[in-house]
């Protein structure tokens, strides 16, 4: 597996937010199947880079997807007012989709795990949680081979953050995906991505989670945050 | 004077054409854009009647120009759009206002659907159902685009594209609406109703319908009253959609759980 073509090549990548260089010098190589998580602080260019591979800001350097890949990105969170008059079945059809039937729309919430009654439901009214949900039923629609997802924080309560994991993880392995996903928490790091890319405006560290996520890589990523030292030790004890 | 059922005509296929226009401004949350927009036309009509021309024609290269502006800005300027748009929009009401005369100026300001000719009635009705056409060729892109510029940005939608093509599809309405409403009143001719459907609608579908429901439901008043009692109708227009927009309020704290 290891020999063949890797589904996103990035080299050289660089990104400015106006005057500001967000991603610096970028180089990284993602292979079929796999799930890539990108960590880092606040600010550290996580969501600017995921907006450059899916091409919707300007950058510099090359990002080389292999010809003709389906990506489905599920944005960190929806703003939109809770008495939007959208449902959920509507907002579904916003993709167009071709051939959409009722069908489709039933079974990509099950896909999600959620329940069919949902999609008469405003889009602004049900949780935030189930929106996520949505979002990524919405991606799959797609039929995606590769799913950006961009994680969800402060507004999922811990619970539902670690089954939208376990659903991800899940459909990682059912439509054999390749996962780039954005995290927030070191657990879910461990837990789910094979490897790990440590982004500070320039590339910290890349490889499997056990391999560089030291102590002294975690100082240099993100200044000495304690908390994640803590987070490490324990699952270095494991 | 204009016969009462070409009135009727004028004003049901111009609010039809503004209340769907509504919908969006509403989803896209730029009612005040939307609103200061409509002033851009005055100086446009004062330049048109300095020089002899078609008043519409100059509202509309005025709204079209300043169509482009806010669309160059959304883009490129770190500024906020609303505070621009308010300044820039109603400096053109006030320029505007310096250089038509008094008489005009409150035809510009307020409308007068009588002074429509008949082929102005037919233009307007052409025009309106073009723009209802094309918002509902577009709607799907346009509602994702205003949801969610991300989702839509990802299966591939342009969306400067989108968002041009809506505002000069607005730029349009406007153009045609200040003969019945005028000038100052126009934003509401778009905004009212729209803000009254999203009250009571659920979905998208009944959010257009609703809209242009009481769109045009307002525009019949207004027609009516300003028949019955000699007033002007974009006054009475905007004072029935607001009693519509109240209701709604009511119906909103009934039935709306959140």
């Amino acid at each position: 597996m290891g020999h063949s073509e890797p589904i996103l090549k990035v080299s050289n990548l660089n990104v400015s937010l106006g005057s500001q260089k967000v991603v610096e010098d970028l180089d990284l190589e993602v292979e079929e199947g796999k799930a890539v998580a990108v960590i880092g602080p606040n600010g550290a260019g996580k969501t600017t880079l995921f907006r450059a591979l899916l091409g919707m800001i300007p950058y510099q350097g090359i990002v080389q997807w292999r010809p003709k890949v389906r990506i489905g990105y599920v944005p960190q969170r929806m703003e939109i007012e809770t008495d939007v008059p959208l449902t959920v079945r509507e907002f579904l059809q916003l993709r167009q989709t071709k051939n959409f039937t009722e069908e489709k729309a039933r079974e990509a919430l099950k896909s999600v795990l959620l329940e069919e009654k949902l999609l008469d439901s405003g889009l602004g009214e049900i949780s935030v949680g189930q929106r996520q949900r949505i979002l990524i039923a919405w991606a799959l629609l797609g039929k995606p081979e590769v799913l950006l997802f961009d994680e969800p924080t402060a507004d999922i309560d811990i619970s539902g953050q670690e089954s939208i994991y376990q659903l991800v993880h899940h459909l990682q392995d059912r439509f054999h995906l390749t996962i780039i996903l954005i995290s927030h928490d070191l657990n879910v790091v461990y837990r789910y991505a094979e490897q790990v890319l440590c982004l500070n405006h320039r590339k910290i560290c890349f490889g499997p989670p056990q391999e560089v996520l030291s102590p002294e890589q975690m100082q240099k990523l993100y200044g000495g945050h304690h908390t994640f030292f803590h987070h490490l030790e324990s699952h270095q004890h494991h | 004077m204009l016969s009462i059922y070409m009135q009727l005509l004028t004003a049901i296929f111009v609010s039809a054409a503004a209340s769907l226009l509504g919908v969006f401004a509403i989803l896209k949350r730029m009612s005040l854009v939307g609103d200061a927009l409509s002033h851009v036309a005055l100086p446009g009509i004062a330049l048109a009647l300095v020089f002899h021309a078609n008043p519409t024609l100059g509202a509309l290269l005025f709204l079209f120009a300043a169509v482009i502006g806010i669309w160059l800005l959304e883009f490129k300027s770190a500024l906020s759009v609303d505070t621009i748009v308010g300044i820039f929009f109603t400096a053109s009401l006030a320029l505007g206002s310096l250089l038509i005369s008094d008489l005009e100026l409150l035809e510009a300001l307020l409308g007068d659907i009588n002074s429509l000719t008949e082929a102005d009635v037919w233009l307007s009705v052409i025009l309106s159902s073009a723009i209802i056409a094309a918002l509902w060729i577009i709607h799907k892109k346009l509602a994702l685009h205003m949801v969610s510029p991300e989702m839509a940005h990802s299966i591939g939608i342009q969306s400067k594209k989108i968002e041009l093509a809506y505002l000069f599809l607005f730029a349009l309405g406007v153009a045609l609406g200040i003969k019945f409403v005028g000038a100052l009143l126009m934003g509401a001719l778009i905004i009212i109703p729209a803000a009254a459907a999203k009250n009571i609608a659920r979905s998208l579908t009944g959010f257009m319908a609703l809209s242009i429901v009481a769109g045009i439901f307002s525009s019949v008043l207004g027609v009516y009253f300003s028949n019955l009692y000699q007033l002007s109708p974009g006054p009475i227009f905007i004072l029935s959609g607001t009693a519509i927009f109240v209701l709604s309020l009511f119906w909103r704290s009934l039935f709306k759980s959140y």
